[in-house]
C-alpha cells in the first residue's frame, strides 16, 4: 500500500504522456498531408528567426501592452515548469521536494517561481478582462464563434487555477514553510489556512500537489483541441517560415513546364509522348482543398493562435468586406481536422466526403476582397501567411474554373490581347513622349 | 500641348552598338495612364538633368504579368514574364529603374527564378543613389516648408522592405514631413493591390481607398505624396470623394523633385 501514490502518479503520467503523442503522431500525419516544399535552405538565417521571433518574441512587442503581458505569462510558464521535474521526481520516487538538497539556490529558485506565479496570474487576469470586458474588436470578429472564445477562456482559467494550485501547495507545505526560504509569496499565504490542523493541512497540501500535476497533463492533451498548441508549433513554423521578400509569390512550376513546351518552336505539340515516358496525371493548378495546399501552410494553420493581429491590420476586414485573414488560416484547420477525421473513421484512406475547403469554408467572395498588401503576414507574431492560401485558392479558380469576377476576365484578356490590362495597343506603348 | 522629349529606346542603342546605363521599364500604367503618363514625363526630365544615359523597349515593352499573377493567372503571367526575359535578355539589360512597385516587385523578385536576372531599382531608390553620387540636386523650391505625408505603396514597403529612400528624398525638399498614425511597416493599403485595380470592390462598408484617405487628411497635410501610379489614382479619387482636392493634392515623389526645380 505505501507505494500506491507512486504507482498511481507512474499511471497518471504514462497515460498523459501516451495520449499526448498520440495526438502528436496525429498532427504530424494531418500537416503531411499537404504536398512538399523545399525548405532546406538556409539554415542558419531559419535558427536565427526562430530565435528572435519564437523564443524572443520581438514581433509581440509590435504591441507593446500585449506584448509585456505574453512574455511575463510565456517565461513563468517556462521557468515554472521546472518545478514540474521535481514534481515528476518526486511523483516516481515518493520523495519530497529532492531539489532542496541543494540548500539556498532552492530557496532562490521558488521564490523566483512564487513571483512569477503572481505575475502570471495577474497578467492572466488582464488578458482576461480585455478579452471579455473591454472586449477589444479583434476578439469579438464574426470569425469568433463560440468555440473559439471558449477556447480562450479555459485557457486563461486553466493558468489561473494552476498558478492558484502551486502557491497553495507551498503554502499549506508545511516543513517548506517551516524552511522559511523561497516562500516569498506564499508566507502570506499560509496564515489564511493558519487554523486548521496540521494533517488537514497537509491533506490540502497532497490535493494541491496532486491537482497541479495532473492539471499540466490535462492542458498537455488539451492543446491538440486548442489555438494553444502556438506553444509547440511556434518554433518550427518560425524555422521554415519563408526568408524570401513578402512581395515575391512562388512561380507555379507545373505552369513553367506548359510554358516553356508552348514557347519552344522545336516542340511539336501534338507529337505522341516519347516511348517510355509515363503519362503523368496533369497537376492540378491551385488549391480547393486541404490537400491541394503544401505541409508549410497546414503548419501554419495549426499553428495560429487567434489572436486577430492579421484581421485587424487587414484593409479589406477594417472596411467591412467578409474577408479575414484569421478565418482563412481557422477554416483551413478545421477542415483539415475534418479531413483528419475521415482519415480515421475510414481504416487510413480518405474517403469523398462532397465537401471541400472551397465554398464550404472560404468563399469566393472572401478570396476575391484580397488586395494581396500582407499587412496579414506583417501582422503575425507566428510567420503565418494567410495570402499564400488565399493566391492558391485564386489559382484554383481562375485556372481550373475559370471562375474570375467579369472585370478581372476582361483585365487578362488585354494583357493576352495588347499586352496591358487596358485596351490599349501596344503599339501605342511610347505615345506619351509626344503627347 | 507638345514638348519634344527626348526618349531613345533600347533598339536605337543597340543600332548604334551602344548599352544604356539603365533600362527604364516605363509599365502599362505608366505608358497609358493619363495621370501616370506625367510622372513618367518627370522622371524621364529628372533622368536628362542627370545626365543618365537611359533607354526605353518602348512597343516592345509589355504587362509584366503582375495583375495577371495576383489575380491567380499563373499562365499568363508566365508568358509574360518569358516574353519580357526574352526580350531584356537579348538586349542585355543589366539594371532596370521603374516608377511602378508592382512592376518593380515583379521583375525583381519572380523574374529570376524565370530565367530574368537583373539589378532592380525603385524610381525613388534610383533618385537617391543619384543624389547620393551628386549627379542630382534637389532643392526645396516650391515646397519648402510645405507638409508632405507620404503613402507607402505595399509592394514597395512591406513586400520589400523599402521604407527610407521616398522619405529622404522628400526630406531633401526641405518639406515637413509628416507620418499617419498607419505608416511603413503598418501602413494601409489604397486597394489598389492584388488586381483590385480593375474590378470593383466587394460589398463592405466603405471603400478601402476612402479609409485610406481619411488616415491621410488626418494629419492634415498639403500634400499626400505616393510613389506607385496605382496608389496614385486611389488616393487622388479619395481625395475627390472627401470634396478635398482644392486643398490637398497627390504627387509623385518624382513630380515633387521635377517641379521644385521647375523641370
Ligand atoms: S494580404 Fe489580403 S488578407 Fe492579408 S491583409 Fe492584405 S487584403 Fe487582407
Ligand atoms: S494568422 Fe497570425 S496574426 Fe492571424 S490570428 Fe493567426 S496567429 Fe494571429
Amino acid at each position: 500500500m505505501h507505494y500506491l501514490p507512486n504507482i498511481l502518479f507512474a499511471i497518471a503520467l504514462i497515460i498523459g504522456a501516451g495520449y499526448f503523442a498520440k495526438h502528436v503522431k496525429k498532427l504530424i500525419r494531418n500537416i503531411k498531408l499537404g504536398h512538399d516544399i523545399d525548405v532546406s535552405d538556409n539554415k542558419s538565417q531559419r535558427w536565427k528567426n526562430m530565435a528572435m521571433i519564437a523564443l524572443g518574441q520581438t514581433k509581440m512587442m509590435h504591441r507593446p501592452i500585449a506584448g509585456m503581458l505574453h512574455i511575463i505569462v510565456y517565461v513563468g510558464f517556462i521557468i515554472i515548469n521546472i518545478e514540474v521535474l521535481e514534481i515528476i521526481i518526486d511523483g516516481i520516487f515518493g520523495t519530497h521536494r529532492i531539489f532542496s538538497a541543494i540548500g539556498k539556490p532552492y530557496g532562490i529558485l521558488i521564490g523566483a517561481f512564487e513571483i512569477l506565479a503572481v505575475l502570471v496570474f495577474v497578467s492572466v487576469i488582464i488578458f482576461w478582462i480585455r478579452r471579455n470586458i473591454i472586449k477589444l474588436k479583434r476578439f469579438w470578429k464574426s470569425e469568433m464563434t463560440t468555440w473559439p472564445k471558449s477556447d480562450a477562456n479555459i485557457i486563461l482559467y486553466f493558468e489561473m487555477v494552476l498558478m492558484t494550485l502551486f502557491l497553495v501547495m507551498n503554502a499549506t507545505d508545511a516543513p517548506f514553510q517551516d524552511m522559511n526560504s523561497g516562500n516569498v509569496i506564499s508566507q502570506f499565504i499560509a496564515p489564511w489556512f493558519g487554523s486548521l490542523s496540521e494533517s488537514t493541512l497537509h491533506v490540502i497540501e497532497r490535493a494541491a500537489w496532486w491537482m497541479h500535476i495532473l492539471g499540466i497533463l490535462v492542458f498537455l492533451n488539451y492543446l491538440y483541441f486548442s489555438k494553444h498548441l502556438h506553444i509547440l508549433l511556434a518554433f518550427p513554423n518560425t524555422y521554415y517560415g519563408s526568408l524570401k521578400p513578402q512581395g515575391q509569390f512562388d512561380n507555379l512550376e507545373a505552369v513553367t513546364k506548359e510554358v516553356r513546351l508552348m514557347m519552344d518552336p522545336n516542340v511539336d505539340p501534338f507529337a505522341a509522348p516519347a516511348e517510355g515516358t509515363e503519362t503523368e496525371t496533369p497537376a492540378k493548378f491551385g488549391a480547393s482543398d486541404v490537400q491541394d495546399l503544401n505541409w508549410l501552410q497546414l503548419l501554419n494553420a495549426y499553428t495560429c493562435t487567434e489572436c486577430g493581429r492579421c484581421t485587424s491590420e487587414c484593409p479589406a476586414n477594417q472596411t467591412g468586406k467578409k474577408l479575414s485573414p484569421r478565418k482563412i488560416m481557422m477554416d483551413t484547420r478545421d477542415r483539415l481536422e475534418e479531413v483528419g477525421k475521415n482519415i480515421d473513421l475510414n481504416k487510413g484512406t480518405f474517403k469523398e466526403d462532397g465537401k471541400q475547403l472551397l465554398d464550404n469554408y472560404i468563399t469566393q467572395e472572401e478570396l476575391w476582397a484580397c488586395t494581396s498588401c500582407n499587412a496579414c503576414v506583417e501582422a503575425c507574431p507566428v510567420s503565418i501567411n494567410p495570402l499564400s492560401i488565399i493566391m492558391d485558392m485564386r489559382r484554383y479558380l481562375v485556372m481550373e474554373q475559370s471562375a474570375a469576377p467579369v472585370e478581372l476576365n476582361s483585365m487578362m484578356t488585354n494583357i493576352e490581347n495588347n499586352g496591358a490590362p487596358w485596351p490599349y495597343n501596344q503599339m501605342d506603348r511610347l505615345n506619351w513622349k509626344n503627347e | 500641348m507638345s514638348e519634344l522629349l527626348n526618349v531613345p529606346t533600347m533598339a536605337e542603342f543597340m543600332a548604334q552598338g551602344k548599352q544604356p546605363e539603365v533600362l527604364f521599364w516605363v509599365g502599362c500604367a505608366g505608358s497609358f495612364d493619363d495621370r501616370a503618363k506625367k510622372i513618367t514625363k518627370a522622371f524621364v526630365k529628372l533622368l536628362h538633368k542627370a545626365k543618365v544615359e537611359f533607354a526605353v523597349l518602348g512597343t516592345e515593352e509589355s504587362c509584366t504579368g503582375d495583375p495577371a499573377k495576383r489575380a491567380g493567372n499563373e499562365f499568363l503571367f508566365q508568358m509574360q514574364a518569358v516574353t519580357n526575359i526574352e526580350v531584356l535578355n537579348a538586349y542585355e539589360v543589366k539594371k532596370i529603374v521603374t516608377a511602378c512597385p508592382h512592376c518593380f516587385n515583379t521583375i525583381k523578385n519572380e523574374y529570376p527564378g524565370l530565367g530574368g536576372n537583373y539589378e532592380v531599382m525603385h524610381h525613388t531608390q534610383f533618385l537617391k543613389a543619384l543624389l547620393d553620387e551628386g549627379r542630382l540636386t534637389i532643392e526645396g523650391g516650391q515646397f519648402k516648408g510645405k507638409r508632405i505625408t507620404f503613402h507607402d505603396p505595399c509592394y514597395l514597403g512591406r513586400a520589400n522592405n523599402v521604407y527610407e529612400a521616398p522619405r529622404d528624398l522628400i526630406k531633401k525638399l526641405e518639406a515637413e514631413l509628416v507620418e499617419m498614425k498607419n505608416c511603413k511597416r503598418t501602413g494601409l493599403c489604397c486597394g489598389a493591390g492584388g488586381a483590385q485595380m480593375f474590378k470593383e470592390p466587394e460589398k463592405g462598408n466603405k471603400d478601402v481607398n476612402v479609409e485610406r484617405t481619411e488616415q491621410a487628411l488626418e494629419v492634415k497635410p498639403e500634400i499626400i505624396a505616393a510613389g506607385c501610379p496605382f496608389c496614385n489614382t486611389m488616393m487622388t479619387d479619395g481625395v475627390k470623394h472627401k470634396e478635398k482636392e482644392s486643398e490637398v493634392v497627390i504627387m509623385d515623389i518624382a513630380e515633387l523633385i521635377a517641379n521644385a526645380q521647375d523641370l
